[in-house]
């Protein structure tokens, strides 16, 4: 049962944390991977906000979620739009501005210990047994709502509606008047708001440091790799093999093993179904 | 009101025109002018040790020798081969492991070790780049960017070859004269060695490979194994940097996984002109002197790059190799139409 | 004309999502003969061609070369049994000469097995090739990047590129698209040299008319399937042929 609700809490914290990263790759096929740096940006600002000018927790969190969201759409507007259409520039532009702030961050000291953020309710209860903290349920509750907004929102509504045409057909989508650049600047705007969500829930577990960031990072990717791109039923699927996956291992082998599983699950989804088990960029196959 | 109306023409340098083709060795002139470039390039890289002023600098010279042979590698594998591997950090890292290891349990010597080291860790980064090579778009620069952050999670989680502290006491270069040189002409060698390989049958593939591969499959050519011939060849002297500087330290760690080693060389790359191979060598040894200035700011190094990266990049500069070329083997002048 | 089928397709089908763009196809190319296929657009011509030299898998029937099940096989081995295709757009390598365009086939299985060790320098065997195939053979021209050359001169080098791999099946895709008419009575010639050497081609055409003037039978396609195989003139007469190119009358 240990394993059940523990599973469940690693699955969803990994699927919030990708679920940034897809958006904006599944949309518009922009591997945005200043992602993590984004997400201990928007852990870095909230924390700011809180203990160095005094505002409330509530505040701090949308503060610091709408600057992180200008951030991220910004990184797009001004630096990803002169690269686009050639992938591997737009890697490693991408790439190199993340690593520049996470590095900037370390540079002034951000690395010790001493920054967390509190929890939001303190404390734990017992679910059918095991002693589970409020946060973690928060986190779950959080991350299954956020699934099913982005649901509803690529579904139902103008913008998200724009988002799966351009995913799908670029050039048809121009055609009925949807503007890749304008999407694409959303699509980044929200992925970095989604990180900063996912950000101010798992954040209070633990601390904010550098290497978090490049750990998001490196998760997002494998989730999305091995759930694959294309389908939030993609991200959902890889989150919770892995999350499992991972908890399974730290139970019965040992917890160091976990980054071994990744590794492996990585290496078996390229070499089996490259596309991932739900992905739907079959392009991304040998292609004729 | 007359307006003048001008364009900017660049026109071929006369003395470019007279050695084209088997007239350079029409002249003495000419003959110069062909072997200046290549010439003062090797002649330059032979002397920086003699020239600069003190064993700080020499020690910086060589570390930049092993990012320009990081960055020789990156540039090989992505312009001749249209491959874009940013894992450098994980070719440094296995090579450098596998020549620690042995040093450090076999005692075996360094001239063993190295050797051993490039072959091996080639093989053994080729071997965990495979299953990314059929795949077309982006998944192989993805992925070649998490090995490193992924292995060096796995040492570190299970305590291998020294866990976090890492493997110290290894051994080291007789002194800073035979380090130099050798690192700087085997780099020259390997710098001149894939120079004449894109131009030989085994690179006129590769390039096929690059800019058609279907057409290549559809000439009978199984593209795997080229490519993963050219994997291979990148990925050995990635690892013989890291071995290098597994040496060169006397230390291996998980700091031989950093990103550093993946950025690095694609900022010299870019840098120095894609695509040139010599480029990058010469953006490395840009690179790595401003760097260390930097070094007092610790991981401000990192930003800088970063952002000169990204600036680069984003700005789709043309690089200082291709930049002298145009200006060594052209001239501009104003025009009125 | 030799009565021994070279290549037999047997009952060959794709589809891609829900469309069926090959359905059922069952036809024979007799040793030695120019088979034409032709078809309104969409009618899986190209399909068909990817079918046969491996660039798609089928998902059901057969194609069998000799004998020898093709089916299944990666294109690059089809290409080393000696069954080559063209591409319909141009595929050369931009950044090579058309010299080093030629050499690397050279390099195939196929050629390395067979003649590798005799066969001398690469260079002058991928000249000889060009001018076989129409290239001047002065200083320049073999040697300017593959991407300076223009239409007619790229659909001569794709099938340079086949020549070298010496086959004795050639599939083209649509080799007259987008030639004038002046390239494309340049061209026939070259295709008919190609035949009396003795290889079989099957010719994927949009062109009729000039097909018609080289082919010994041709084959009609419409939504993906086979609705016709005989020689030129009787295809010209067939109802069923000409309801299909201009619609029920």
């Amino acid at each position: 049962m240990n394993i059940f609700i523990f599973g469940l809490v690693n699955s969803v914290i990994l699927a919030l944390t990708a679920s940034g990263f897809a958006l904006a790759y599944g949309v518009s096929r922009l591997a945005n991977f200043a992602h993590g740096a984004l997400y201990i940006l928007v852990g870095f600002a909230t924390w700011l906000f809180l203990n160095r000018l005094g505002i409330n927790y509530i505040g701090s969190i949308l503060l610091s979620i709408i600057i992180v969201s200008i951030i991220g759409g910004g990184i797009y507007r001004l630096f990803l739009i002169r690269v686009k259409g050639m992938p591997v520039s737009e890697i490693i532009a991408s790439l190199a501005l993340g690593i520049a702030i996470m590095e900037l961050f370390r540079w002034r000291g951000f690395i010790s210990e001493a920054y967390m953020l509190p929890p939001f309710i303190n404390g734990s209860v017992s679910i059918a047994g095991v002693m589970i903290d409020w946060q973690r349920l928060i986190i779950i509750g959080v991350g299954l709502a956020m699934m099913l907004f982005l649901w509803l929102f690529t579904h139902h509504t103008k913008v998200g509606l724009s988002f799966r045409a351009i995913a799908q057909d670029k050039h048809a989508s121009m055609m009925s008047g949807i503007e890749p650049d304008r999407t694409a600047v959303i699509s980044l705007a929200m992925g970095s708001a989604l990180a900063g969500v996912a950000a101010v829930v798992i954040l209070p577990l633990g601390n904010i440091t550098v290497e978090t960031g490049y750990m998001v990072l490196t998760n997002a990717i494998a989730v999305c790799i091995i759930g694959g791109l294309g389908s939030w039923a993609g991200v959902f699927a890889g989150a919770f093999l892995l999350g499992f996956a991972q908890i399974l291992t730290a139970a019965f082998i040992g917890p160091q093993w976990q980054m071994v599983v990744v590794l492996l699950f990585i290496i078996l989804t390229l070499i089996c179904k490259p596309s991932g088990l739900l992905g739907k960029q079959k392009e991304l196959e040998e292609r004729v | 009101m007359d307006e003048k109306i001008g364009r900017r023409e660049r026109l071929d340098r006369g003395i470019k025109v007279q050695t084209e083709g088997i007239y350079a060795i029409s002249s003495w002139r000419g003959i110069a002018y062909s072997l200046f470039p290549t010439v003062s390039f090797v002649l330059g890289m032979l002397i920086i040790p003699l020239v600069v002023p003190s064993m700080t600098w020499q020690r910086i010279m060589t570390i930049a020798c092993i990012f320009a042979l990081l960055a020789l590698s990156f540039d090989f594998l992505a312009h001749f081969v249209g491959i874009v591997c940013l894992g450098g950090a994980f070719f440094t890292g296995v090579g450098g492991y596998i020549s620690g290891v042995l040093n450090s349990a076999f005692g075996l010597p360094m001239v063993i070790t190295i050797p051993i080291a490039t072959i091996a860790g080639g093989a053994i980064c080729t071997f965990f780049l495979l299953p990314c090579l059929p795949i077309r778009g982006i998944y192989f620069a993805i992925v070649s960017l998490m090995y490193p952050l992924l292995f060096a999670r796995v040492i570190q989680a299970l305590e291998l070859f020294g866990g976090t502290d890492g493997l110290p006491g290894l051994a080291t270069f007789p002194n800073i004269w035979v380090e130099l040189y050798f690192i700087i002409p085997m780099t020259l060698i390997l710098t001149f060695g894939l120079r004449r390989l894109v131009n030989e049958d085994f690179g006129i593939v590769l390039r096929a490979i690059k800019d058609n591969d279907q057409a290549v499959r559809a000439s009978n050519i199984n593209i795997a194994w080229y490519k993963t011939k050219a994997v291979f060849i990148a990925s050995a002297i990635g690892c013989f940097a890291g071995a290098c500087l597994a040496h060169l330290y006397g230390w291996v760690g998980l700091s031989l996984f950093a990103l550093d080693f993946s950025i690095f060389p694609i900022a010299a790359t870019v840098v120095g002109g894609v695509g040139t191979l010599v480029g990058p060598i010469i953006g490395a040894f840009i690179l790595a002197p401003l760097s260390e200035m930097l070094r007092a700011f610790g991981p401000l190094r990192v930003v800088f790059y970063s952002f000169v990266l990204t600036g680069l990049v984003v700005f789709k500069t043309e690089g200082l190799v291709p930049f002298l070329q145009r200006k060594y083997h052209q001239f501009e002048r104003w025009t009125e139409i | 004309m030799n009565e021994d089928v070279v290549l037999q397709v047997k009952g060959v089908s794709k589809s891609f999502g829900g469309v069926k763009a090959v359905d059922n196809v069952s036809f024979g190319v007799f040793k030695g003969e120019i088979l034409g296929i032709i078809g309104p657009n969409g009618s899986g011509k190209t399909t068909l061609v990817n079918l046969i030299t491996g660039f798609v898998k089928a998902d059901s029937g057969m194609v069998l070369a000799e004998g020898r099940k093709l089916t299944g096989l990666a294109p690059d081995k089809i290409a080393g049994l000696g069954i080559v295709r063209t591409f319909q757009i141009p595929r050369p390598y931009h950044s090579l000469s058309a010299v080093k365009n030629l050499v690397v086939p050279l390099y195939s299985s196929r050629i390395m097995h067979t003649i590798g060790g005799k066969l001398g320098d690469r260079d002058t065997v991928a000249l000889d090739i060009l001018e076989e195939i129409g290239f001047e053979r002065d200083a320049h021209v073999p040697y300017k990047l593959a991407s300076a050359f223009s239409e007619g001169y790229l659909k001569r080098l794709e099938l340079a590129r086949c020549l070298a791999l010496r086959p004795y099946v050639i599939v083209m895709d649509e080799l007259f698209s987008g030639l004038s008419v002046s390239e494309i009575t340049a061209m026939i010639p070259m295709v008919e040299r190609l035949h009396m050497n003795g290889i079989t081609i099957i010719m994927v055409e949009h062109r009729v008319r000039e097909l018609f003037q080289i082919a010994h039978r041709v084959m009609v396609m419409n939504f993906g399937e086979k609705i016709a195989e005989d020689v030129p003139d009787n295809i010209m007469k067939n109802e069923i042929v000409r309801q299909a190119y201009l619609g029920v009358t």
